[in-house]
């Protein structure tokens, strides 16, 4: 495609992610049975142990059906109608800078995402004004490509690296806590995930390591016809605190791509893992002609005393998400929050929320939920507070608020709430509001175009959220607020 | 300068504006009163470009201007400025970045580089501590959990730094105390020179003390039935709409 064409056709879309990478790939053959399977494990090189454990989780997954309760809709999916795996030709799996395919660094530098790391010069302390260093994983399709910062990392004894090296690397770690969280039958496609998944992060902080950087992992599918399974293992010792992020994008393609995740967090006593998602796959063109099918379980344990999971979930893109970032609060007095924007426009469906099991005693949760519908989408918040009879004084809070644009779509709150504690105290707000014409008006009366109005307004409505996010990624949340909204008023 | 002519207006099927003759001369203050229904906020509404009312004849133009041809971003840009009467709450949207957002919209339709935050905030303290106004004022949400004289002041405010060439005020005194409506008075009167003017909507006759008008205007059902010097404001103070609504008839 020319340079001008692609302009052209990301300014008509509105999606300016949209482009194709050209490069030579190794992809499986198309369909889903053991052989698939036992190729994806020996291209990543992995132990009998990974193997056997793929193995039972798709004899699991194909006595499993699709779960059909989420308020959303799709032709069924053929899975024999896929690619399991696609990666760059040449040398497979991470290794330096200077040996990545110039095509993909270009990739890469196009989305903005820094897989350079800055030399520090002997001598020069690093300038305190300049942007905090981010160390990344980038996986494109099926492979982690470059992982960035691993040896100032490793001085601190923090691994960070993809998870089919940590398998290879770091077995006892990941048999100790793979699947411990998600248990392979979890679900449909949990179990899907297990016995398919082909890269995402790995991350260990040991006891009392405070990570010296924010970590994060970028998807990116390119690969036509080729679903993602992405597996990410963050684990934090006794004391240890990290901030991870992720991102992820994919090129416009007619037809819909899945994209089935499990990540699993695991924080010991005092821990704190802080993860946030900037969700921005491919939604579709207007007429909700493809788009990326986003079925994701993710899930940490609180098992520590004290410890502290927090999710802070941007989802503007992705035809469908189907995603309920949830915690287990096992520790006494641990916590959990989530935090969640969910945007859908056009015919973008979404269903997420979140589930807070509350086990410890004195557990406490908070889950602020802002859910933005416009044109013809569906938006639903689904959500589940437990509390289990161990969990004397447990608390959660739960505040879920939708913002109509337009009178096409639909918002809706679906909260279970479930106390076996007398002791427990769970509230529950809800509203839904409409952006206001005289809110508009106002605005517009003080020099302001409808655009600017309605993105002030959605960002004054999601602000509770995108505080939580890290400096930059909420920069970037605010633009792809303002870039999804482009045009669903008028 | 403000030329009204013949304005009809409508909401729905309901004819609220029935023919506005007016004029409205660059430096003036004109103050508009009449009593409630009579089409003074519908007049404000109709200037600024609101969606809801139909303009079904009359023109009006601002310098030279035809106004009714244009988006309300388009009016704000070449200066119209409504002070609200019920000033819209804009949560979780902070003052100081509505504002700089504001002014910087009105800078770049006029090809003026745009304030960063810090020049911004130079300027909005200045323009607080001129109105005698907190300077939290600035760091809070837009008009959200303002007592009814504070959003009266932020609107003094907005327009002090956006700096209208014609400036509507709709009641903007009403249910104030007596030190709250001087910095109404005292904001309008600090925009006061020979390329500003003003059209004040009020009830009372106070307003007027400290904000002298070249002419005041009795609007009634629709049309504007009588015209005078500040005298008249004073008139109506003392005996109300009734003699004048009599003359008319």
């Amino acid at each position: 495609m020319s340079a001008t064409a692609e302009i052209l056709d990301s300014v008509q879309s509105g999606y300016k992610w949209g482009f194709e990478t050209d490069i030579e790939m190794d992809l499986a053959p198309k369909g889903l049975n053991e052989d698939i399977i036992r190729l994806i494990s020996s291209r990543k090189d992995e132990p009998a142990w990974m193997l056997e454990y793929r193995l039972k989780a798709f004899t699991a997954w194909k006595q499993m059906a699709e779960p059909e309760w989420a308020r959303v809709t799709h032709p069924p999916i053929d899975y024999q109608d896929l690619h399991y795996y696609a990666a760059p030709k040449k040398k497979a799996g991470p290794k330096s800078l200077d040996e990545v395919d110039p095509e993909l660094l270009k990739m890469y530098e196009k989305l903005g995402i820094p897989l350079k790391e800055r030399a520090i010069l002997a001598g020069v302390e690093p300038d305190p004004n300049e942007r905090p260093q981010i160390a990344v994983d980038a996986v494109f399709d099926s492979v982690s490509v470059a992982t960035t910062f691993r040896e100032t990392l490793s001085k601190v004894g923090v691994i960070f690296c993809p998870i089919s090296e940590a398998v290879r690397d770091h077995p006892d770690l990941v048999k100790q806590y793979l699947g411990s969280v998600v248990p392979v039958a979890d679900n449909y496609f949990s179990a899907l995930n297990a016995a398919v998944f082909t890269d995402g992060s790995f991350v260990y902080i040991p006891k009392g390591v405070r990570c010296p950087m924010e970590l994060s992992t970028y998807f990116r599918i390119n690969a036509r016809n080729t679903g993602q399974f992405e597996r990410t293992l963050i684990i934090a010792e006794a004391g240890a605190h990290v901030s991870y992020l992720e991102g992820c994008t994919a090129p416009q393609r007619d037809e819909n791509q899945l994209h089935a995740a499990v990540v699993e967090l695991i924080a010991m006593d005092d821990a704190t893992i802080k993860y946030s998602t900037v969700q921005n796959w491919y939604p579709g063109d207007a007429d909700g002609k493809g788009g990326i099918y986003n079925f994701v379980t993710k899930r940490g344990a609180c098992r520590g005393e004290r410890s502290k999971i927090s999710w802070t979930q941007v989802e503007t893109g992705s035809a469908i998400t189907w995603k309920y970032p949830s915690c287990v609060l096992i520790g006494e007095d641990s916590v959990g929050e989530f935090y969640s924007v969910a945007v859908t426009t056009n015919h973008q469906q979404a269903d997420t929320g979140t589930k807070m099991i509350h086990i410890g005693k004195g557990s406490r949760s908070t889950i602020v939920s802002k859910g933005i519908s416009a044109g013809r989408s569906n938006n639903t918040y689904r959500g589940l507070v437990r509390i289990l009879p161990s969990a004397a004084g447990a608390r959660n809070h739960t505040q879920c608020d939708s913002l109509l644009i337009g009178d096409e779509c639909g918002a809706h709150t679906v909260p279970y709430i479930e106390s076996r504690n007398p002791s427990a105290k769970v509230e529950h707000e809800a509203t839904t509001s409409k952006i206001a014409e005289d809110q508009l008006f106002y605005c517009r009366q003080r020099g302001l175009s409808e655009e600017d109005a309605v993105n002030l307004i959605v960002n004054g409505f999601c602000k509770e959220v995108l505080k939580e996010l890290p400096m930059e990624f909420a920069v970037e949340a605010q633009k792809l607020l303002a870039v999804s909204l482009e045009g669903s008023v008028g | 300068m403000l030329e009204i002519r013949g304005l009809t207006a409508s909401i729905g099927e309901k004819p609220i504006l029935k023919g506005i003759d007016l004029v409205v001369p660059d430096g003036e203050v004109h103050a508009i009163m009449g009593p409630n229904g009579s089409g003074k906020s519908t007049l404000g509404y109709v200037l600024s470009g609101r969606d809801d009312y139909t303009v079904t004849g009359g023109s009006v133009t601002f310098n030279g201007i035809d106004l009714l041809d244009m988006e309300p971003e388009a009016r704000a840009a070449a200066g119209v400025f409504l002070a609200f009467q019920a000033p819209i709450e804009l949560p979780g949207v902070n003052n100081a970045n509505f504002l700089r957002t504001a002014l910087n919209a009105i800078r770049r339709a006029h090809g003026e580089s745009e304030l960063d935050a810090i020049q911004f905030l130079k300027l909005a303290r200045a323009e607080t501590k001129r109105l005698a106004m907190p300077d939290d004022m600035l760091k809070r949400n837009v008009n959200v959990g303002f007592s009814g004289g504070e959003k009266k002041r932020n609107e003094v405010l907005q327009m002090a730094l956006l700096r209208p060439k014609l400036a509507i005020l709709d009641e903007t005194d009403s249910g104030l105390d007596i030190d709250a409506l001087k910095i109404v008075a005292d904001g309008v009167n600090a925009l006061r020179s020979p390329t500003f003017s003003a059209l004040v909507v009020t009830h009372h006759q106070r307003l007027l003390d400290h904000l002298v008008p070249n002419r005041v205007h009795v609007l009634a059902h629709g049309r504007i039935i009588r015209s005078g010097g500040p005298e008249l404001a004073k008139e109506l103070e003392k005996s109300g709409y009734a003699d004048v609504l009599a003359a008319a008839a």
